[in-house]
């Protein structure tokens, strides 16, 4: 960044460089606090085997509380292969072992054997990273406090000056950052890690508390560890600052491409489809999907309720064959079940897919299942984050919405339709022993849409958008034909 | 300061397998080296003569066996036999202290 003088090292870690323009302070010690069990250990890890992978940069992890063959284990399941970095010489570990029980002391002493042992670790692999990871637990293990404090204000002028660029992490403690005060040595940038549990559903934070001389995101932001390792998610950051495209795409229906001001959507923008059960939400969807890949771009579906094979057999059902859009590459599914993961573990998840697949379009089926799964603050600020996100990569997204009766077919969506730019709701009325469909856009930012109620209806060849729909069943009904020519005059500046 | 002893890796006391085998570790010459050693000596010389040995590891020739040996204060000194292994840490002032850690003297009770 280009306001920042001073020099950084990236962690590598998705989203954290973003947060700290560019990293951590290179020579520097970082301060990584959190209670147990909120990643520290993790996010040190990361930033050593980012360093040697990504950036050509050896490191030393001296653990104080967890084995070699412990920490080994447990960053395996992140798809980190440690003990192949350790036989390339490209990372260090040293466990250092502390028992208090086994330990008299008994007049003056120093920590040097500490200072050779990672000065000896440092050397052989030329190391330019280094993790301390707890070094605390020294004033556990050993009686004199006075001479830990003097010892470890020493350690962190020793990698200072031998240029390395550290993680120390600290226990978080009452009232305080660490639990024995680290934040006082450590002045240059401290991070703090959060993890709770709200409603049976767990959340990770993080939070840059400190950054000497440089910017940095000043938000809580929600993290997860995932297959995928490490991620920060930082874009609450990300603001409006997209730009507004003058494309436009084709929601898959011509009819309804007419109803969005003749055109279809905005190209980058979201979309909000919300309906009552049953009435073609998903498959409008499909519509839409299928129209995207027609154009050979390529599209990603998020399908929470559905399998990808349940998907492509109802599309199949009323004409439209996904299939060979899959076989091509240009469809790709992503199907979970919500509840399998915590609100950040999706958005992290899905944020992934999303970079790694580059799609144009992308659907979400349904997003109300993130509704019903935590806070309505929480899903809104994830659905934010995941808007904001994806028009910034000018993604169109189509989300739909599964409303009812009973809570009102509107106002179930305000919370959310304040994140969309276009709202299309289905509507289910009951008439004269009937139960008929009728499709209007309640709102389509920057165009000049219909404001008309018209007929809609699922046929075996998809979706149609009839007439405009009236009381009377014989005016507005798609077919016969007949019917339909009488439904068309009535109609002002409807179908040609 | 009060042995004109190094402290280099050599072995003092007994030179045959000794029932008594002590480990001091040091990182060069220093004050607090120089300290542990010669009370070390001294203790040993009043409570185990003829049945000890000590090796003096200097960590600054030797750093890998700061990690093998998991040593982090110093100095350090352990005894390796007889068994259990024992770590005492500091210049080895206090006798009463070094004997109870060696296991030569039970503590009192505070």
């Amino acid at each position: 960044m280009p306001l920042d003088s001073l020099l950084k090292t990236p962690t590598g870690i998705d989203g954290l460089d973003e947060i700290t323009n560019g990293g951590l302070p290179t020579g520097r010690t970082t301060l990584v606090c959190g209670s147990a069990g909120s990643g520290k250990t993790v996010l040190g890890m990361e930033f050593l085997v980012h360093g040697i992978l990504d950036f050509g940069e050896p490191g030393v992890f001296m653990t104080f509380e967890e084995t070699e063959k412990d920490l080994t284990r447990n960053v395996a399941s992140f798809g980190y292969d440690l003990p192949r970095l350790q036989k390339e010489g490209k990372l260090a570990i040293d466990h250092v072992y502390i028992e208090r029980s086994e330990i008299e002391e008994t007049g003056e002493y120093d920590l040097e054997a500490l200072f050779i042992r990672l000065g000896n670790a440092v050397d052989t692999i030329k190391a330019k990273r280094v993790v301390l990871d707890t070094i605390e637990v020294l004033f556990a293990g050993l009686k004199n406090e006075s001479i830990i404090r003097a010892e470890l204000r020493r350690l962190f002028r020793w990698l200072k000056q031998r240029d390395l660029t550290a993680i120390v992490t600290g226990e978080r403690g009452d009232g305080m950052l660490t639990r024995y005060g680290l934040e006082e040595y450590v002045a240059d940038c401290v991070i703090f890690l959060d993890h709770r549990v709200n409603d049976q559903i767990s959340t990770r934070r993080l939070r840059v508390v400190k950054y000497r001389g440089s910017t940095h995101g000043s938000d809580e932001y929600p993290f997860f560890m995932g297959p995928t390792g490490f991620s920060v998610l930082p874009i609450t950051s990300v603001g409006l600052t997209h730009g507004a495209t003058e494309e436009r795409i084709s929601s898959g229906i011509p009819d309804l491409d007419k109803m969005l001001a003749g055109k279809g959507f905005f190209r980058a923008s979201s979309i909000l489809i919300s309906g009552t059960a049953g009435i073609g939400k998903s498959s409008l969807a499909a519509h839409f999907l299928l129209a995207a890949c027609r154009r050979g771009e390529r599209a990603v579906y998020f399908g929470f309720e559905e399998s990808s094979q349940q998907i492509i057999r109802n599309a199949r059902s009323i004409g439209m064959d996904l299939r060979p859009w899959v076989e091509k590459g240009l469809l790709h599914f992503v199907t979970i079940r919500p509840s399998s993961l915590s609100l950040e573990a999706h958005l992290a998840s899905m944020l992934h897919d999303v970079k790694k697949r580059k799609p144009d379009v992308v659907v979400v089926d349904p997003v109300t299942n993130f509704i019903n799964l935590t806070n309505f603050n929480g899903a809104r600020s994830m659905l934010t984050r995941l808007v904001d996100f994806l028009k910034m990569q000018q993604i169109t997204t189509v989300f739909t919405h599964l409303s009812t009766m009973a809570t009102g077919l509107e106002s179930t969506n305000e919370g959310i339709s304040s994140i969309m730019d276009s709202w299309i709701l289905l509507r289910d009325i009951e008439q004269d022993g009937r139960r008929r469909f009728a499709i209007y856009i309640l709102k389509s930012r920057g165009m000049a849409h219909s404001h008309e109620l018209r007929e809609f209806k699922i046929t075996d060849s998809g979706i149609r958008v009839g007439g405009i729909y009236t009381h009377s069943l014989q005016a507005a009904s798609i077919q016969p034909r007949k019917k339909r020519a009488r439904a068309r005059g009535t109609a002002s500046g409807g179908r040609k | 300061m009060t042995s004109g002893n190094n402290p280099k890796p050599k072995v003092e006391g007994q030179k045959k397998a000794a029932e008594w085998r002590l480990r001091l570790y040091v990182a060069g010459q220093t004050q607090k080296s120089m300290a542990a050693f010669a009370n070390l000596k001294r203790i040993c010389e009043t409570h185990l003569q003829g049945k000890y040995e000590i090796e003096v590891i200097d960590l600054l020739v030797s750093p890998q066996l700061a990690k093998d040996d998991q040593i982090i204060a110093l100095p350090t000194l352990v005894r390796k036999l007889p068994p259990p292994l024992k770590k005492i840490i500091g210049n080895l002032s206090e006798e009463e202290k070094v004997l109870v850690g060696l296991d030569l003297r039970v503590a009192k009770p505070a």
